[in-house]
Order: C-alpha cells, then structure tokens, then sequence
C-alpha cells in the first residue's frame, strides 16, 4: 500500500512553495477566520444578524448556493469532450476541472450549513437515524445529487492519481464508467437546483419551464469560463503543459453557451414585458424597480450589460484568440453570471411577496463576512487540489516504494506543446 | 443505560410498518449518543472545577434527551409523554412556568374550516392582537400570523393593498380583508420539507415540529399565502404574558432558527373551543368550525352565501373562505 507515502507527499506538496503562495494561502487562511467569527455571532444571535427576513427568506447564501452549482456542473464541459468523445486537448485539463466541480460542491454544501437556522438538527436529514423526504421534496434531491456529485468526482481524481502515484496505469475498466455517469450527473445536479425553484408555483419568477435550460445556459458559461482563467493561470506559473487547442475549445464552448444564455434571457424578457401579467411583477421589479423600490436595478443591468458585451467580444475571433482578451472576457463572463444568477435571480424571486408587500433586502456585514469566508474556503481546496495533483501528473512525485521510482519529470520540454502517451493524465484509445 | 429503557416499542402497527427497521437505529444511536453525554457529564461532575448546580445539570440532561428525540410523528405514545414532560421540566427550571403541553390528537370526524366575512370586517385588529397573545409570539420580533390589508373600495388586488395601515379602522372608502394560515387541503409547504418537519394532520391542520425543523426556508417559499415566519432570533414572551395552556404541534415555546405558522390555535379547537382570533373578532366577521358537520355555521355559511378563495388557480385548495354579506 502506497497511501501513506501518498498522504505525505500530498501534504508536501500543499505546504510547500514560495513566498508568493504561503501570502496567498495566508490571506485566505485569514478571511476564513473572519468568516468563521462572522459565523460564531449568526450561531450565537440566531440568523437576525443577516439582512434576510420573513419576506426575503433567502438572501446571499442561497444566491451563492445556486450559482455555485453551476460552476460545478460545468466540470463535465471538459469530461464530456475528454472521455466520451476521446479529444485528447482536453485530457489535461479534465483533472483540474473535477478539482474546480469539489471546491465548488465544497461551497455549496458550506453556503447550504450556514444559511439552515437550526444546523445542529442537520441529521435530522440522515436516511436511518433522521427522515429523509424523498422523492417528495426537491430538496431532499438536490441533497442527494450534490454529495453524490462529490463522491464521483474525488472518486476519479484520487483513483487516477493514487494509480499514477504508486506507478500503476489506472485501469480504464474501472474508471471510465463512472466519468459517463458523472457527465449525466452533472446536468441532474444543476437541473434538480433549478427544479428546486422552478417547482413553486407561488413564485412566479422562479416558477417558469425556462429556468432549467437558462441554469444549464449560465454554468456552461461561467464554469469553462472559470477554468479558462485556473488553467492561464497553471500554465503561467507551473511546468504543467495545456495545450492551446485546450484553450481555443474552451473559449468556443464558453462563447456557445454564453450566446444561448443571451437569447434565453432575451426570451424571458419577450415573455414577461410584451404582454404584461401579474406574473411578470417580480421581473418588473428586478428590472425597472416598483415605486422607488430599486435596489437590484442597477446590478442586473450591469451584470446584462457585462455579459453582453464580453458575449459579442468572444465572438470576434482576434479578441477570443488572443489570451489576454480571451482572460478578461472570461473573467467578466465570470462575474456577470454571478451576478445574474446570484443578484438577480434568487432575491427577486421574493419581491414582491406573494401577498403583494415590498420589502427590499442588503446583506448584513455578517452575512458578507461569512460568504467571504465560505468562497476563502473554496479557493483553498481548489488550490490544495491543484498542487496534491500537478507534482504527481508531472511524474514528479511518486511513492518511494514502487520499482524503478523516478523523481525525474515524464515531461517533454516546454516548447514541444504536445502530449506524449506516457504523461497524458487518462489515456483516450 | 438499562435493557427496559432501550427497548420502546411502536405503539399502533401502522407506526411499525412505516417506520420499519429506523425506530430500532435511531434508538441505536440515542444510547450511543446518550451514553457520551453521560460520560461528559460524569467527567464534569467529578472534575474540581465543576460550579455545576444540579437544576443546571438537570438542565443539560434534558437538552440532551431533546436533542436526539424524534420525529414527533412518529413517535410512540409512551415517547411523546416522555418529550412532553421533559419540556414541561424545562419550562420550569429555564423561566419559572408551570405551562401545561397537550398532544390531544385529531379527533374523528372532524375537517376544520374557515371563513371571513369581508363586509364585517372593520380593521380593527382585534383578531391580531388575540393571536399573538395566545400563541406566545415572539414580541421581540413582534411576529404575527394575522394580516389584515386594507384595500380601496372597487379594487381587489393584494398588490395595490396596505398591511401596515398605522390610522384609525374603518377608513372612509376602503374595505379589509384578513390573511393567516389557509390550512390547504394540499398544502405546498409539506410537499417540500425535506425531513418532514411539518405536515397535514387528519382534522386538515398543517402543524410543524419545532425540534425537527432544520431552518432551512425551503417551506417559506413554497408558500403562496406568506404563512410561515420564522425565528431570526430566540422569539421572547414576558414570563407574565405566557399562555400556559400550550399543545406539543401549536403555540409551545419556540427556539431560535425554526418556522412557525398559524395551527387554528390547535390547543383550543381541538377541545372544541373557537380559536383566539375568531373569538377576539368584534364584529362577527370570522366563522369557524367543522366541514364535516352538516349543521356547523361554516357549512351553512359555504352553502347560503357568495364564497370565493384566493389563488384557486394554484389548486392548494384553502380551507379558507371569504364571503360578504
């Protein structure tokens, strides 16, 4: 057995570097600390030191929650073209993608334990011991295809990288079955969110066929928009080799689904104004404000105005091409999104109330402060992830038991920019 | 822990049969939990630095047998009496009230309904007012079940109305027009609870369990009547205003970070009295009884005048009526 040199030589990996990195881990050590403080008071003073209310009953956590799902849904953008249609491209990039969908499920399931008011009864969810409503409330689904979303997807990564540690070829036999399953999983967990809101016809604005594809539209957007910007970056700081192919598929999969997502949101638009109903009353809130009451007005417009934008820049083949623009699109997509989704999706889905009351919401500094400390959190893991998996895909780690064990990297030099069978993290033929 | 105390049987089969082998995990791990508590407490009690008295020990104890109780739907006969007496203790050692916790069930035959006369309703809030006092509703966050919206003479439209109206009732031009719990006969609330913290009883009321709710929310936005509040804070009652006549499933003391919601004033009606606020109306506006009772005035209300129900598109199917006269 090979896990205890492998938990070493994780923990090395994670713990060792430059400068640079140990400022980097620091800070976000420090705003999870503030985080957690922040979260000691919501313990302790109950959810009242949030801005939430009984009419905006979920605020920035849920908001959170929901966009974050998409992110890691959009781990299968990559999975799907590596696996099931056997493009080389992507195969490097496939293991940090599954490192970006557990950091994201990571935050997910924290945003989901610091936004329930009662977290110490959460076994009460416990099939056996507690009660699990299931297939009842939607709820009880999306709990069960988040954690099993999870599970596959450290399932994979460890099981490739523990074989590649201890001088194994991973055995495509026992893998690859669960990377189809984790592709179909994928779109259940962003679906089964969107159900989750779609599902209640006293929300008009959450209650509409739309909101799944529309979900769907978003992830695809800013997940592989996400893991344009980790793989600059890991290109630019590690020996780690991507391909450019890799970063062209990705930004044309980024461009695709951000143009969809502009013509569902178009259609939405055309749907709630042209003929106004009751039911548009929300999206005339969110867009326009009711009686003075505006305050999300301002950000969906931003958000609209900045996916747009970066959208139509994408589609100039100059600008997608060049990796400086193609970052900054990305990252603008990025933020966009969490803004649509986050901002402008959750919230106005409360005002008005179904009662017709208005009452406008801002996230407390707590609430701030924890969100803050939960995304800290999401940021370490991925980076723990990403440098437990690099040094072992490099071939620069493995376990000082096996025959023949090399610390010499399998890599070729940089300029090459191909992939040689013997590093290719999954082989594909 | 001792053979006897471990071994709780269901008390009717159909209890047995739903639960099937969970009753018996729980259980397992009721003992396992309660025997660390025990050896915590023992370590405690035994440690120098121990300023312990014993009601703050009884205390602990206690909090503990709560906390790994059950569903209260499907506890037995014999757990519920232990719960009931547990919390009725705590009452006593934490706030000094002697209050009295019923779990008088659904009786037979019985469908509670409601109805509200529109034209007698005149504002004044009085309806409100008995609520919060019999329900023990936190006067901190001054929570209320009951909203009366005044509305402008001509137009029935919730959007355009006013719930926070702070003049004096009746205003010349406007009628009013209350909202609580409507008791739907398919409620969205229960459908979405994901541990089945809340649910229909047999007379239609939909109750939640305190102690089994996780906080999450989910129910407050399935709602489309804006039924359900929830405890930002630990809710507060002044030992002098507690209503101690209580009931497991209605106005018991709350905590911090549950939902709570309109019962009928389960502890009153299902001994047959009027609940608070249809006692408190002054003006004869509110109507309630059994739907099942072919002499109630509710079924004759339902059969002699114009009713009508808010949202019926959304086939919740209230168990609330308006009607004018």
């Amino acid at each position: 057995m090979h896990l205890k040199p492998f938990a070493l030589s994780a923990l090395h990996s994670a713990t060792t570097g430059g400068r640079r990195y140990h400022m980097y881990m620091g800070t976000l050590t420090l705003i999870m600390l503030i985080g957690a403080y922040a979260y000691s008071l919501q313990l302790r003073y109950g959810l009242a030191v949030t801005g939430m209310n009984d009419h905006v009953s979920w605020g920035l956590y849920i908001s959170n929650f929901t966009f974050l799902v998409g992110l890691a849904a959009a781990a299968m953008m990559l999975v799907l073209p590596a696996y099931v249609l056997k493009d080389v491209d992507f195969s490097r990039a496939v293991l940090m993608a599954e490192a970006v969908a557990v950091a994201a499920l990571v935050m997910c399931l924290s945003f989901v334990v610091v936004d329930i008011g009662n977290p110490i009864a959460a076994w009460h969810l416990i099939p056996g011991i507690g009660y699990l409503n299931w297939p009842r409330s939607l709820l009880a689904w999306d709990i069960l295809v988040l954690n099993g979303y999870l599970a596959i997807n450290l399932a994979i990564p460890f099981y490739i990288l523990y074989s590649r540690f201890s001088g194994r070829q991973p055995d495509k036999r026992k893998y690859i079955p669960w990377m189809y399953i984790a592709v179909m999983w994928a779109v259940s967990i962003h679906l089964v969110t969107a159900f989750l809101l779609a599902g209640l016809p006293a929300r008009p604005f959450w209650n509409t066929a739309l909101l799944g594809p529309r979900f769907l539209a978003s992830a695809f957007t800013a997940g592989p928009a996400f893991v344009i910007l980790l793989l600059s970056l890991i290109r630019k700081e590690t020996k780690y080799e991507i391909s450019d192919g890799a970063f062209s598929k990705l930004a044309l999969i980024t461009t695709a689904a951000a143009q969809v997502n502009l013509v569902m949101l178009i259609s939405e638009l055309f749907y709630k104004f042209y003929s106004p109903t009751h039911h548009g009353i929300n999206a005339r809130y969110l867009f326009f404000g009711i009686e003075g009451h505006n305050a999300l007005v301002p950000w969906i417009w931003s958000a609209i105005a900045v996916n747009a934008i970066a959208t139509i820049a994408l589609m100039i083949h100059p600008i997608r091409r060049n990796p400086r623009w193609l970052v900054i699109a990305s990252a603008a997509l990025f933020i966009g999104i969490w803004v649509e989704k986050g901002i402008g999706l959750v919230v106005p889905g409360f005002i008005p109330s179904p009662l017709g009351e208005i009452v406008e919401y801002t996230p407390s500094l707590v609430e701030i402060a924890v969100t803050a400390g939960v995304w800290a959190l999401g940021l370490f893991v991925l980076t723990i992830l990403v440098r437990v998996a690099l040094p072992i895909e490099l071939g620069e780690s493995r376990s000082p038991y096996i025959d023949g064990a090399t610390s010499a990297p399998l890599v070729r030099p940089r300029s090459t920019r191909g992939l040689t069978r013997d590093v290719r993290p999954v082989r594909t033929r | 822990m001792s053979a006897e105390k471990v071994t709780g049987t269901p008390a009717t089969a159909e209890d047995n049969t739903r639960l099937g082998q969970r009753v018996d995990r729980r259980r397992a791990l009721q003992i396992l939990i309660g025997g660390i508590a025990a050896g915590t407490q023992a370590a405690t009690a035994c440690s120098p630095v121990s300023a312990m008295t014993d009601e703050e020990r009884e205390v602990k104890q206690l909090a503990w047998r709560e906390y790994i109780k059950g569903n209260y739907r499907f506890m037995t006969e014999a757990e519920r009496a232990e719960t009931i007496a547990r919390l009725e203790r705590v009452a006593e050692l934490k706030r000094g009230v002697d209050v009295t916790i019923q779990s008088t069930g659904a009786q037979p035959g019985v469908e509670f309904g409601y109805a509200f006369n529109i034209s007698k309703c005149k504002g004044f809030r009085s309806c409100v007012e008995a609520c919060i006092n019999e329900n023990n509703l936190d006067r901190n966050a001054a929570t209320q079940y009951i909203r009366i919206f005044e509305m402008d003479d001509g137009v029935v439209d919730l959007d355009e109305a006013d719930a926070s109206f702070q003049h004096e009732a009746p205003a010349e031009g406007h009628f009013y027009m209350g909202t609580q719990c409507f008791q739907c006969a398919d409620p969205p609330c229960v459908k979405v609870c994901p541990v089945g913290a809340t649910w229909q009883e047999p007379d239609g009321i939909t109750v939640v369990d305190y102690d089994w709710c996780i906080g999450c929310r989910y129910c407050m936005a399935a709602c489309p009547y804006w039924a359900r509040r929830f405890n930002w804070s630990e809710p507060e009652v002044p030992v002098a205003e507690v209503n101690t006549n209580q009931h497991y499933l209605g106005n018991r003391a709350r905590k911090a970070g549950v939902v709570e919601k309109c019962t009928f004033c389960i502890h009153r009606t299902r001994q047959g009295r009027l609940p608070a606020c249809a006692e408190a109306c002054p003006t004869g506006a509110r109507v309630f009884g059994n739907l099942l009772d072919p002499n109630s005035e509710i079924r004759w209300v339902l059969a002699n005048k114009k009713v009508f129900r808010l949202k019926e598109d959304l086939k919740t199917e209230p168990r609330f009526w308006y009607f004018t006269d």
